[in-house]
């Protein structure tokens, strides 16, 4: 067989399992629950009778293997239980809550994606070609500052600088500057676009008007992925111009330019792809918190949101879309880094 | 290419470790100077808290949300607790448990990570597939999900934590591990019928010490975020406990009216995390020699 | 005219002229000299040979002349002047148009310095494309053309493969093949065939000389190699530390070089041990067949005794099982079959089953010293720890023994408080020793000791051996590829082949004709001093 296909394979068999195992430890996470746990969730007031019925209804009384599969099976037909928060004659299903709050998070995740791959890319790759010029300098100072900063500040710094922007010329601070240096601080602020602080959104906000509301959530992700991803990037392709083949091409007297397309590139996409995988998948979990921090109706403010009412039906399916994310992701990188290697595309 | 060195500069190179210690600091950067002073500013805010602290850690009084003034200098909180005086508390309670985690996290993944390098065979396929399955998932979403089974105690935050970041701390000791594993100078060491507890702590250790100890500040960000986001998150360290990233959610409504008290906390915590990192770049540095410049 | 050797073809005007050139490399935060105030001339068509040890600038000069420096290097100083330019007042993008068009490199690890995600045809031409000299199809043509020139295998289809699919040997032909492509007036080859097995060496260096020849290229010849300069070169220029030692034609600077440095690197070739007859044996291995993780076999039943006191040196080329051999007798691989004894007794498979005693008896010394040693700890603490572990020598007896062994090998004990890094390689080799000493061994395996070494330290601390030898009455098996070697040393050989023992004897045995097919290859095909040693051996092998 092609040794891409058998690698390829390999990989995709590797990535079922892992699934499949990630899926036991989520499970597990209700048999895992300590034996007051009905009690906490319905109340120190609860009868014996409605404990029994809240133990029933969440399966405890069967065998957790039997369990198991019956919650996979369901899964598989998009049925992912129905939540704690489910009331004698309100059943809410976990499909239908999590249904519209998935598409928000994509939305938001794809938006960030688009704007901070590209850019992430481009900065990186610049900043290894001028590597320890003043723009390397630069850029490596301000995303070590970005990378060690946590997401809800970033957020908060910008949600800050927007609400200046109208509170600012007000403010006893700037009433304590110069006169010229506020009026011209309020200049530099009023030209900051009044993004909403709050990224309310519901199934009937039109799209272009979902991408506004949700500027600052996917720009707060930006800053920090980009800060990471073009971190990485540099580090991957200074790795690769060191290589003794990029020196001959040099000695051959290729342009810098051909250099990088045609001698450096062919060989950087595993690395390259490897990078923007790892930090997709970092973005995945960044999205729980810059959402928490603008209200943002999606899937990591949902899951948070169970945690805290301890919904493990709602956390565990949520937790089970991150971790499959995560898992295609990294999976796909993996697939793309082994069908451009030359060394198995043409084995010997 | 090796350049040629005259004997007299070979003399100069033989220094004690700590006079190498002392001119590797002279020469570091501005931005390590600044890393190493603020750390030791955190350390010394955190272990005096008590006595810096203007006012007890829960103290409450009658105006909530207060604005700046000389009785509290940054104000009041949702609870009407004076806001420096938790930012002091917080340094402890935030960084203590920061550094406890990472310390368990380390004691976990380099003895298992060193262990696996050593003997390889099945002791090291089975933690290395675990570590795979443990990693596929991203932490914060795992540790979302015990924290629901096991609830938000600062034990069970710590143990958590620790537990998912040595899964990280495992992968790189094992792989530093190996690396040294399969030198000569460990071979002879086998060949002379060393035991492994010589050959781990005379041989390997010694070796892999300093990406370790970069490794370990880069962790200490990590698992100092993740508990920052974690409280931030409400399901992290639980009032009446003052802790930075709880109080950045409890004061944000503030925002909304221009204040900027909320931010302070956040400042805190990303000025720790930028001067480590600063620290850990420059260390980095200093131990591997240039590393860009081939 | 294919039996003219060096210094006979007719040569040209000036092409190349370097004055007063100053190169400076970084490290530890410093601008360290590299080569400092070299001159030399070349004319068109003429091959010029710079040799020296590691650090005598040989490679900077090289790369000099293309008007390139290494990153993290600088010209500080001189005057670069090809063909009436000079280099060093050119713009980048005018040296651009000058490399790989005018002037060619050929690098030492061709198997790194090919783009792994191309063609061979694609990077051969890439050249005259770019450079617009000629069209796709002429290039793809011609380069067809070099291919066969240089005695590649299936020249038509060859350049459709990748680096990774093509041996060691094949791909340095594929570079000079890629650095020829534009007909260039100088091409500069940086240790072309330093990593290449000695069987594989002449027919890359016959090819080589060949094509040179046959396109009257000017090439400059780097090498730390005093016998295949002596083949390749019109003209020999010694380097050291960054200077010109000395410069002449090959023949007259092989018959009478006049400095003291060139004649101690001349006379490192002539060291010879006589043989001594077994009378005793210490070490029997019996029909030893070995493998890695079971399947590919690396030794097959192979028979060595090795006696007491003396030196069995085991030869072969890479892949030939001869440092597997030593992993066998050292216990780190357990044979599939087969028995070792020692001294009279049978020695156990692996290494945990031996007792320390045995362990003692038995000392191994490695190639690369800086692999071999620990960073962290002191000479004193490397010397010191067998004499604790096996003797249990504590205090003052400790430190007499630590004094004496450094004394044995030759060092002052003021080295003792030095870790690995401030010592050169030669002191770290004799520490080796030092701690292989420590144990009092009967048998010492020396595994390539001297094949990272410089070949005036290389001679040292074979001589070393040798007299250790003589004052201990230790044995050795010493593995090595290197005949030199083989002759400075033994007392009996044995030549290894693909995981077999192709012959073995006393040493006058098997380096007398009549020999077995694979030692008369390996022998002919190790360079001597003779110029005309190539032309020779390709007009005999051609019979």
């Amino acid at each position: 067989m092609n040794p891409v296909a058998r690698t390829v394979l390999q990989r995709l068999g590797l990535g079922l399992v892992t699934l499949f195992i990630v899926s036991i430890i989520i499970f597990s996470a209700i048999a895992m629950l300590p034996g007051d746990f009905a009690k906490a969730m319905l109340g120190q007031s609860a009868t014996p009778e409605t404990v029994a019925a809240f133990q029933r209804e969440i399966g405890i009384d069967r065998p957790p293997v039997e369990r198991y599969f019956v919650w996979v099976g369901q899964m598989l037909h998009g049925d992912f239980g129905s939540s704690f928060a489910s009331r004698t004659g309100y059943r809410r299903t976990v499909a239908e809550i999590i249904a519209p709050r998935l598409y928000n998070t994509m939305f938001l995740a794809s938006m960030t994606a688009l704007i901070a791959v590209p850019l992430a890319l481009g900065l990186g790759i610049l900043a290894a070609l001028y590597r320890n010029g003043w723009f390397d300098r630069l850029v490596n100072a301000v995303t070590l500052t970005t990378i060690s900063f946590p997401e809800f500040f970033v957020a908060y710094m910008l949600a800050y600088l927007v609400i200046s922007r109208d509170t600012f010329i007000g403010s006893e601070f700037a009433q304590s500057l110069p006169h010229w240096l506020a009026v011209s601080l309020n200049w530099i602020l009023n030209a900051v676009p009044k993004f909403p602080t709050l990224s309310n959104v519901n199934d009937q906000t039109p799209f272009w008007e979902h991408v506004w509301r949700v500027a600052l959530p996917a720009i707060t992700l930006t800053l920090v992925i980009v800060a990471h991803m073009m971190r990485m990037t540099r580090a991957a392709i200074i790795n690769m111009l060191a290589s003794p083949y990029i020196d001959m091409a040099r000695l051959k007297g290729m342009s810098p330019m051909a250099i990088v397309l045609r001698h450096a590139l062919p060989n950087a996409w595993a690395p390259i792809v490897t990078v923007v995988a790892f930090n997709l998948a970092y973005l995945v979990v960044g999205v729980v918190v810059v959402e928490v921090v603008f209200v943002y109706p999606g899937i990591g403010q949902l899951m948070v949101d169970a945690v805290k009412s301890r919904d493990v039906p709602v956390v565990q399916a949520c937790a089970l879309i991150f971790a499959a994310t995560y898992i295609l992701l990294n999976l796909t990188a993996d697939i793309i880094s082994i069908a451009t290697n030359p060394r198995l595309l043409h084995p010997r | 290419m090796t350049s040629y060195e005259p004997i007299a500069q070979v003399h100069r190179l033989r220094r004690s470790r700590t006079t190498r210690a002392k001119t590797a600091l002279k020469k570091a950067p501005f931005s390590a100077w600044f890393g190493i002073l603020v750390i030791l500013g955190y350390v010394i805010v955190a272990v005096f808290a008590h006595w810096i602290a203007p006012y007890g850690e829960t103290q409450v009084f009658s105006e909530a949300f207060a604005p700046w003034s000389q009785q509290f200098k940054l104000g009041t909180d949702q609870l009407g607790r004076d806001m420096l005086t938790r930012l002091i508390y917080g340094a402890r309670n935030t960084i203590g448990i920061a550094v406890a985690t990472t310390l368990l996290s380390f004691a976990v993944g380099v003895s298992l990570g060193l262990l696996a390098a050593l003997y390889r065979g099945w002791l090291d396929q089975i933690l290395s597939r675990a570590v795979d399955v443990l990693m596929s998932i991203p932490s914060l979403i795992f540790a979302l999900v015990l924290l629901s089974i096991f609830g938000s105690s600062i034990t069970s935050l710590i143990i958590i934590i620790a537990l998912l970041d040595s899964t990280r701390v495992f992968r790189l000791s094992r792989a530093v591990g190996l690396n040294v594993a399969v030198m000569e100078y460990v071979e002879v060491a086998r060949l002379r019928g060393e035991g492994p507890k010589w050959i781990i702590a005379k041989e390997i250790l010694p070796n892999v010490m300093p990406p370790l100890v970069a490794e370990f500040g880069l962790r200490f960000c990590f698992v100092f975020l993740t508990i920052a986001a974690l409280s931030f998150l409400g399901v992290g360290i639980q009032p009446p406990t003052a802790d930075w990233g709880s109080m950045v959610r409890e004061n944000a409504t503030l925002i909304t009216y221009g204040d900027v008290t909320p931010l302070l906390p956040a400042g805190a915590i990303a000025l720790l995390t930028v001067s480590v990192n600063f620290v850990v770049d420059w260390f980095l540095h200093a131990t591997s020699g240039l590393r860009d410049e081939k | 005219m294919r039996n003219s050797g060096p210094g006979l073809r007719e040569k040209g005007k000036d092409l190349l002229q370097i004055r007063n050139l100053h190169v400076e490399g970084f490290s530890d935060e410093r601008w360290h000299p590299i080569v400092r105030g070299v001159d030399l001339a070349l004319k068109r068509g003429e091959v010029l040979g710079l040799i020296g040890e590691s650090g005598a600038g040989k490679s900077t000069i090289g790369l000099a002349a293309m008007g390139y420096a290494k990153p993290g290097c600088r010209i500080t100083q001189g005057s670069i002047l090809f063909d009436g330019i000079d280099l060093l007042a050119l713009n980048e993008t005018g040296r651009r148009r000058l490399r790989g068009s005018r002037i060619a490199y050929v690098a030492q690890s061709a198997a790194a310095s090919f783009n792994p995600a191309h063609r061979l045809l694609d990077q051969t031409v890439e050249t005259v494309v770019a450079h617009g000299i000629a069209s796709r199809e002429k290039a793809n043509r011609s380069a067809v053309d070099l291919y066969r020139r240089l005695q590649l295998p299936d020249p038509e289809t060859i350049g459709f493969r990748y680096p990774h699919q093509v041996s060691g040997g094949q791909l340095q032909r594929a570079m000079t093949a890629m650095a020829m492509a534009c007909h260039p007036d100088l091409i500069v080859f940086d240790e072309p065939t330093t990593a290449l097995d000695v069987t594989t060496q002449v027919e890359v260096l016959a090819a080589i000389r060949n094509i040179v020849q046959e396109f009257n290229t000017a090439a400059i010849y780097v090498t730390h190699d005093l016998a295949v300069v002596a083949q390749m070169a019109d003209r020999i220029m010694v380097l050291r530390h960054g200077l010109t030692v000395e410069e002449a034609e090959t023949r007259q600077m092989l018959a009478s070089p006049s400095q003291e440095y060139t004649k101690t690197l001349w006379a490192v070739r002539k060291l010879a041990k006589p043989e001594v007859p077994a009378d005793e044996y210490l070490l029997t291995i019996d029909n030893i067949t070995a493998a890695y993780a079971r399947t590919v076999q690396v030794l097959q039943d192979v028979s060595i005794k090795v006696p007491r006191g003396r030196t069995v040196a085991v030869v072969g080329e890479s892949g030939s099982g001869k440092s597997t051999l030593a992993r066998v007798v050292t216990g780190l691989l357990p044979p599939l079959s087969g028995s070792i004894s020692f001294a009279g007794q049978a020695l156990s498979k692996t290494l945990k089953t031996r007792p320390k005693e045995i362990l003692r008896r038995i000392q191994m010394i490695y190639q690369m010293p800086d692999n071999a040693l620990n960073p962290r700890q002191t000479v004193e603490e490397v010397v010191a720890r067998p004499l604790e572990f096996y003797r249990g020598l504590k205090g003052a007896q400790r430190d007499r023994r630590i004094g004496e062994l450094m004394h044995m090998v030759e060092m002052s004990e003021t080295y003792l408080d030095r870790l690995p890094a401030e010592l050169s390689g030669g002191q770290k080799q004799r520490v080796c020793i030092a701690r292989a000493l420590a144990a009092d061994p009967e048998l010492i395996i020396c595994d390539e000791i001297t094949s990272a070494l410089d070949q005036i330290v290389q001679e040292e601390i074979l001589k070393l051996l040798m007299r250790l030898q003589r004052e201990l009455g230790m044995s050795y098996i010493f593995i090595t590829h290197d005949i030199a070697t083989v002759r400075a040393i033994a007392d009996q050989i044995v030549v290894m082949h693909q995981g077999k023992v192709v012959e073995q004897g006393l040493k006058s045995e098997i380096l007398t004709p009549p020999h077995a097919p694979y030692t008369e290859r390996l022998l002919s095909s190790v360079p001597e001093m003779d110029p005309d040693w190539l032309t020779r051996l390709l007009a005999s092998r051609r019979i």
